[in-house]
């Protein structure tokens, strides 16, 4: 997994890349938490993310569930197919904000 | 269509995309729509992580190998799983509730809504826990 964190305003676009597993998931905490802690809103663009398991979804979760807590946000976009697909699958496309 | 491949893996969470390539090869060669291959895929690879991160819980390293073995025979797949982790207890593996939104515990519900069973076999002496999965294709 390869990633890069642009910055507009208050708003924080992370472009993860790759495959997400449980080999990658603390690298990707490392990069999106501290994001989300600092109160910043989270764009997350998965488009070009082409396998994500059920760790990934965790990473997700977590990422949402920390922005409530900071009174902020994440947005999870441009999905790809196979990754909407496990998202669907865990029944969290109306949980997470996805655009 | 008669497949049948084994490999063994590093017990490690860096062996999971070796763990995938694998399967994914397995499954090149079965005309299956891309979806479901995908689908099995990550099957294999949950049931995998599941052996590294519940099996080999608490243990840092090891140099423990652990085998997936594919067949398919006819239209009948079966996937093994071997490792010589802490022995399973089958009846002690839930899935969270969907509902219960919280990290973690959706990798078992992936392996349900993907393959038409999982169970646990004893029928392994050199190996201390037998996953298989199945599924008709």
């Amino acid at each position: 997994m390869s990633y890069k964190v642009t910055e507009e305003g208050n708003v924080s676009t992370v472009f993860l890349n790759g495959e997400i597993d449980m080999d990658v998931t603390e690298k990707a905490k490392e990069v999106i938490l501290p994001i989300v802690e600092s109160g910043k809103e989270v764009h997350l663009n998965l488009k070009d993310v082409s396998y994500m398991d059920s760790s990934g979804i965790s990473v997700l979760i977590e990422s949402h569930q920390k922005a409530l807590e900071h009174n902020t946000k994440v947005i999870v976009k441009e999905v790809s197919k196979s990754v909407l697909k496990v998202i669907m699958m865990a029944k969290l496309e109306q949980i997470l904000n996805l655009e | 269509m008669n497949i049948e491949e084994s490999k063994d893996f590093l017990v490690s969470t860096a062996s999971l995309k070796e763990v995938r390539t694998f399967s994914r090869g397995v499954f090149e060669k079965i005309n299956l729509p891309q979806d479901q291959k995908d689908e099995l895929v990550l099957a294999i690879a949950e049931a995998a992580q599941n052996i590294v991160k519940h099996a080999y819980k608490d243990i840092a390293e090891t140099s423990d190998r652990m085998e997936i073995k594919i067949s398919l025979k006819d239209s009948d797949l079966e996937i093994g799983f071997f490792d010589k982790g802490k022995a399973v207890i089958p009846e002690n593996i839930q899935h969270r509730k969907l509902d219960d939104i919280k990290p973690g515990g959706l990798g078992t519900f992936f392996i349900k809504q993907i393959m038409d069973a999982a169970v646990f076999k004893k029928d392994q002496k050199e190996w201390v826990n037998h996953l298989v999965l199945t599924k008709k294709i």
